[in-house]
């Protein structure tokens, strides 16, 4: 157990920021930062494991199945390993009015992976998710924080291009 | 309609509207100032009344109504929530809006916080747009600097503290009661109502929870008056409205039009949406999100009665669902010829299902079977019966569940049979046609078929 808390522990910059975050809400609903600190550890791990859900439960004070049940509720968290880059691509309507079906296929086959998948050598894993608010800007991708918008085949290329080198 | 007024947007093009100094330049909390200086809350109250404004995340609701319901027991804190969780599809308006100027949302939250006398309020964004989480708070950092959040603000001893909260992807959460949920740091489950969040909401306590864009338009209204603004418009529609467009237009993007303009006018005028694609023409429209009945070319740019068809909350919605549809969230999704309307109706039912939480089972189960039947039609597996079971499943969802989610599911699959149907029947007499790439339902495969 203590082994695992010392894989799973935040950085020092980030258990400051949690302890800044808890100071947001009102004395005792410290709940209210569980989805502020997964986001935190999913920036710092890449993915949640259900150790870094039981360590979340423990910086929090609350049960790990309130952890577990939230973790697992919300699209946004990985619960499984994911590649170096994830590529979030918007499946939904307007999108793919504005031509996504064709550059995500395009995606999928250079990348060689189906959705959900990771390439063999780590670096990227495809998901699929649903409408990203940037409709009128679509077909769009998220890596990470950043959108990628108007994509084309070719756009999707270079963005690959440039994440491989 | 001459010149449009722009309300919200008339500065969004000013290089670095997005900091502090320069919002200022533009007349930036000038409506704060006089609003915390020279107004008690109940006048902002009554200014916001007077307006007529009707907030913008979906359902119309007037916000100084909403305002005057909210309980005010001796010794419980108040708190103000603003919805930016934005996740409807075709909706894109307060993305841009936050994005862009985020003071804007941060001089609203002020001015309303005041006149609700809310000492902490929350401005909970869909957590995919983390960077515009970081934008907000960056701006808040810089107001807080300036002396316009805090304690004592302007010295005028109002306390305020204003919170950016991350969602974790969940289109339900822009359900109110489900934000409140998240917020509190739970699965997005929406609570029945009553009690309404103006008596229970965050932590049990009175809430008022309104979108980005209503909250925006404090401002101007402060600045200008409430009767101001009700005079932009029309009839119950007041003021402007952001309009966020895509599909098969020349010129997708978020537009502010004042509620009113003629339909056409918005899809064809240069000022606007440019027109269809080149060589297409317009096949129908989705007018205000995902979630509204989608109608024909002929219904939406025409009432049933041969009236134009405005942008307005009562123009979309003439003629009830039979021939209208709705204002929603202002999500404009236009569509040419080549579309499939099967398609694109199996395409929302997944995005229903994927998103419903499953509480209830009219909803969990409902939208599950309209994936699953609308999967085979589209490829080709369906049978007449599937579109008569489509319409069933629909109407045992609607008004049958918790939040109105399920209504949301089963208004588009309703209204693409409704208006649509022969495409359905296509897809059941030609299987092998429905599943040929590139083969849509049209007058040209009609007449191919005759
Ligand atoms: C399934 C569902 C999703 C919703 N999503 C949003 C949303 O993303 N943003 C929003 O402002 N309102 C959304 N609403 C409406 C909210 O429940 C609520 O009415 C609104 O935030 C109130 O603000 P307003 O009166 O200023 O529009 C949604 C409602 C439902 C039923
Ligand atoms: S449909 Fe893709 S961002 Fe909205």
């Amino acid at each position: 157990m203590h082994n695992m808390t010392a894989t799973v522990a935040f950085t020092p910059e980030r258990l400051e920021k949690v302890k800044e975050i808890i100071g947001r809400y009102p004395e005792g609903k410290q709940k209210s930062a569980l989805l502020p600190v997964l986001h935190l550890a999913q920036e710092q791990h890449g993915w949640v494991s259900s150790e870094t859900m039981d360590y979340v439960a423990e910086l929090l004070n609350i049960q790990p199945v309130e952890v577990y049940e939230v973790a697992t509720f919300y699209t946004m968290f990985h619960l499984e390993p994911v590649g170096k880059h994830v590529i979030e691509y918007c499946r939904t309507g307007p999108c793919c009015t504005m031509g996504g079906e064709e550059v995500y296929a395009h995606l999928r086959e250079r990348l060689g992976i189906e959705t959900g998948e990771t390439t063999a050598d780590g670096k990227f894993t495809i998901k699929e998710v649903e409408c990203l608010a940037a409709c009128g800007w679509g077909p769009c991708f998220q890596i990470r924080e950043k959108y990628y918008m108007h994509l084309t085949n070719q756009k999707v290329d270079e963005i690959i291009d440039e994440l491989s080198k | 309609m001459a010149e449009s007024i722009k309300i919200l947007t008339e500065h969004f093009h000013q290089e670095g509207i997005e900091k502090l100094d320069v919002y200022k330049k533009h007349g930036g909390y000038a409506g704060l100032e006089k609003a915390l200086k020279t107004m008690s809350p109940e006048q902002v109250v009554e200014e916001v009344k007077t307006s007529g404004v009707r907030g913008r995340g979906g359902a119309g609701f007037p916000m100084g109504m909403k305002w005057g319901f909210l309980a005010k027991p001796e010794g419980v804190p108040r708190y103000l929530v603003c919805n930016g969780d934005e996740s409807e599809p075709g909706t894109f308006k307060d993305h841009y809006l936050m994005m862009k100027c985020p003071h804007l949302l941060i001089e609203g939250m002020i001015i309303s916080s005041f006149a609700l006398g809310a000492n902490t309020s929350f401005i909970y964004v869909r957590g995919e747009l983390m960077y515009v989480i970081n934008i907000l708070e960056k701006a808040i950092a810089e107001a807080k600097a300036a002396g316009y959040l805090g304690k004592n603000i302007l010295g005028t001893g109002f306390d305020l503290e204003l919170v950016v909260q991350p969602g974790g992807g969940a289109y339900i959460c822009g359900e109110e009661t489900a934000l409140l949920e998240s917020l509190e740091g739970k699965r997005g489950n929406p609570r029945n109502k009553p009690p309404f969040p103006a008596v229970k909401g965050l932590y049990q306590c009175p809430t008022v929870v309104n979108n980005v864009e209503s909250i925006a338009t404090t401002p101007w209204i402060m600045l200008n008056g409430g009767e101001a603004y009700s005079k932009i418009g029309i009839g119950r529609s007041t003021g402007t409205k952001l309009i966020s467009a895509s599909g098969h237009v020349k010129n997708p993007g978020v537009y502010e039009i004042e509620l009113g303009l003629p339909v056409e006018e918005f899809i064809y005028s240069d000022q606007y949406l440019g027109g269809i694609r080149e060589g297409h023409d317009l096949k129908a429209v989705v007018a205000g999100g995902s979630s509204v009945p989608i109608l024909p070319k002929h219904l939406i740019l025409k009432t049933a009665a041969g009236e134009p068809r405005l942008m307005s909350y009562e123009s979309l919605s003439e003629g009830g669902f039979a021939s209208g549809t709705m204002l929603g969230s202002g999500g404009f999704i236009a569509m040419d010829e080549t579309t499939c309307i099967v398609r694109n109706t199996w395409n929302f039912a997944r995005f229903y299902r994927h998103e419903s939480c499953g509480q209830c089972s009219p909803c969990r189960e409902g939208t599950g079977w309209m994936e699953k039947v609308l999967y085979r039609l589209e490829h080709g597996k369906g049978n007449e019966r599937d579109i008569d079971l489509l319409v069933d499943v629909a109407k045992k969802i609607e008004g049958n569940t918790i939040c109105p989610l399920g209504d949301a599911a089963a208004w588009p699959v309703a209204s693409a049979i409704r208006h649509f149907r022969e495409e359905f029947e296509w897809h059941v007499r030609h299987p092998e046609l429905a599943i040929a790439p590139g083969a849509v339902f049209n007058k040209e495969t009609e007449a191919v078929l005759n």
